[in-house]
């Protein structure tokens, strides 16, 4: 449970004395061996530009793209992946006629496959939200076959001695015993999502977090680059908060919690 | 209200083995009758079980249960596991209400059933909590409960008290000569302790390894209600000492 306790707050108080500790030395480094802002910026100028860019309101338009874009990848790869897995988990059938397809797609470099959707879905949001989609796809799927399966073989002749029909047996039992591990594959989603999303910038984009990142290299603005960085893994940590509290509350007869949500 | 006849299982494996597990069993049980089976392990008692359970498709033989043939898993059965097999998720008085959900009854009256059966076994306190709030003995008790929510003819138990301590075992066992004495049901439980049968038991059946067989079929012409000085009856000592002897030329079995 998310209940903050002493021992939770002295973590965040190591946590937090940890970053400053790093933060003081990359800024010392970088004065003593005056390494050039091109090579790697100081904090103190990568703060400056987060200033800077949170100050400006089209900041807010490319968070917003990006944002968009994770959210709509995960959404639209989690729902297909946890569809088609609960069809292979529940028919032997479909999983020998599936599996050897599935395999193949995973083996696919999804990096390599963006190029083409950018060709076939344009430079908008649109193309970001596949790209991340299929990559959101084989986590959740891999996961809710394993978590149909992972229901016990006695609790599933309990229900149906109790006259339980198939579909029954699925909602009562199977399902829950799914959920744990959906939510183990959202969780690895959710981050997925955010490196879909700046991979399809990468490739072309009119806008975007990941774009900007672009915009400041050419640029030789390294800092700024980094300050967007930064941007991003908040919004990454954030988000993967949201689904790990979501998690820890759908799931909450599971003792254990998944290992990255602690903090 | 139970009859079998000409049962026989053969358990396939996929190597191409095959095991016979049950061979011409012959048995019929009378309507609010008690009914212990032993037999040591592997004789195939969970087997005759899952089959009355219809969980289990049998090799040959008939079942007639309350008037019909058997087919499948049936409403006039409630089961009780070797394990509580409760559902994590669900309260104690959910985990009761699973079978009247299966079966779409009025849940209204089934939870004021659930209600009542909870107060029944002592856990009233907790028909809110969660499995793992309970101890191994409650949970037992709440799986006792759940297979009579439906309101079965008939209680079908698979070594109920076999993961318990023996002290929570003798109050199991008084709880449950008063569930069967208030409810008029017939009763079908499975153990391999031979003292629990017979202080238990309008009958007990004994079971042969395999292939598992009846090899006697003993009336327990006992006073009830029992209780614990029953165990000092020497009567009582006669009875486990019979069906103990078939055991002695065939395997050991542990009371
Ligand atoms: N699913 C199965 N497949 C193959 N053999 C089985 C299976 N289940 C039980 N058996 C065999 O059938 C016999 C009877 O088993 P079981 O009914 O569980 O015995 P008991 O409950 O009396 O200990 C045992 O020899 C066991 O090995
Ligand atoms: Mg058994």
């Amino acid at each position: 449970m998310t209940r903050p306790s002493t021992k939770h707050l002295a973590a965040a108080a190591q946590q937090i004395a940890l970053l400053a500790v790093v933060l003081g030395v990359w800024e010392a480094s970088v004065r003593i061996f005056d390494v050039p802002a091109i090579v790697l910026p100081s904090p103190i100028s990568i703060f400056e530009q987060l200033v800077k860019l949170l100050g400006s309101a089209l900041f807010y338009r490319h968070i917003w793209v990006t944002l968009s874009e994770i959210l709509g990848g995960f959404v639209l790869g989690s729902a297909a992946g946890i569809l088609l897995g609960t069809a292979i988990g529940l028919s032997r059938v479909l999983a020998r006629l599936l599996f050897p397809y599935v395999i193949a797609f995973e083996t696919m470099p999804k990096v390599a496959i963006a190029p083409i959707i950018v060709i076939w879905a344009g430079y908008g949001t649109g193309s970001k939200v596949i790209i991340a989609a299929l990559i959101v796809f084989f986590p959740l799927l891999a996961n809710t076959v394993m978590g149909l399966r992972s229901a016990p073989r006695e609790e599933i002749e309990m229900l149906r001695a109790f006259t339980a029909t198939r579909w029954q047996i699925f909602r009562m039992a199977q399902l829950k015993h799914a959920l744990p591990h959906i939510f183990t594959g959202l969780d690895i989603a959710i981050v997925l999502s955010v490196i879909g999303a700046i991979v399809g910038e990468f490739v072309g984009a009119k806008a975007g977090l990941g774009y900007l990142i672009l915009q400041n290299n050419f640029n030789f603005n390294i800092a700024g680059s980094f300050a967007v960085l930064f941007v991003l893994s908040g919004i990454g940590i954030v988000l993967h908060w949201i689904v790990s509290a979501v998690h820890e509350r759908v799931v909450f007869w599971v003792d254990s919690a998944p290992a990255l949500s602690r903090n | 209200m139970l009859s079998i006849s000409g049962l026989s299982k053969t358990y396939e494996a996929r190597g191409g083995g095959k095991t016979l597990a049950l061979t011409e069993l012959d048995l019929m049980v009378r309507r609010s009758e008690f009914i212990s089976v032993v037999g040591p392990s592997g004789c195939g008692k969970s087997t005759l079980l899952k089959i009355l359970a219809g969980i289990l498709p049998r090799s040959t033989g008939e079942i007639e249960l309350a008037g019909e043939l058997l087919t499948g898993p049936s409403r006039h059965i409630g089961l009780v596991f070797q394990a509580p097999l409760l559902l994590p998720w669900l309260t104690v008085k959910e985990n009761i209400l699973v079978p009247a959900k299966i079966q779409r009854l009025d849940l209204v009256a089934a939870a004021k059933r659930a209600d009542e059966l909870i107060e029944m076994v002592g856990l009233g306190a907790f028909a809110r909590s969660y499995p793992k709030e309970l101890s191994g003995g409650m949970q037992q008790r709440v799986g006792i409960c759940r297979a009579l929510i439906h309101d079965p003819d008939f209680l079908l138990m698979d070594e109920p008290f076999g993961a318990l301590d023996a002290m929570t075992r003798e109050t199991m066992n008084a709880e449950l000569q008063r569930i069967w004495s208030l409810s008029g049901k017939t009763v079908m439980l499975i153990t391999h302790s031979i003292p629990e049968a017979v202080y238990l038991a309008d009958r007990v059946i004994v079971m042969t390894p395999r292939p598992g067989r009846i090899v006697d079929d003993i009336a327990i012409d006992l006073p009830r209600p029992r209780d614990l000085a029953m165990h000092s009856n020497p009567q009582f000592g006669e009875y486990v000492m019979r069906i103990r002897r078939h055991f002695n030329s065939e395997g050991s079995l542990d009371a």
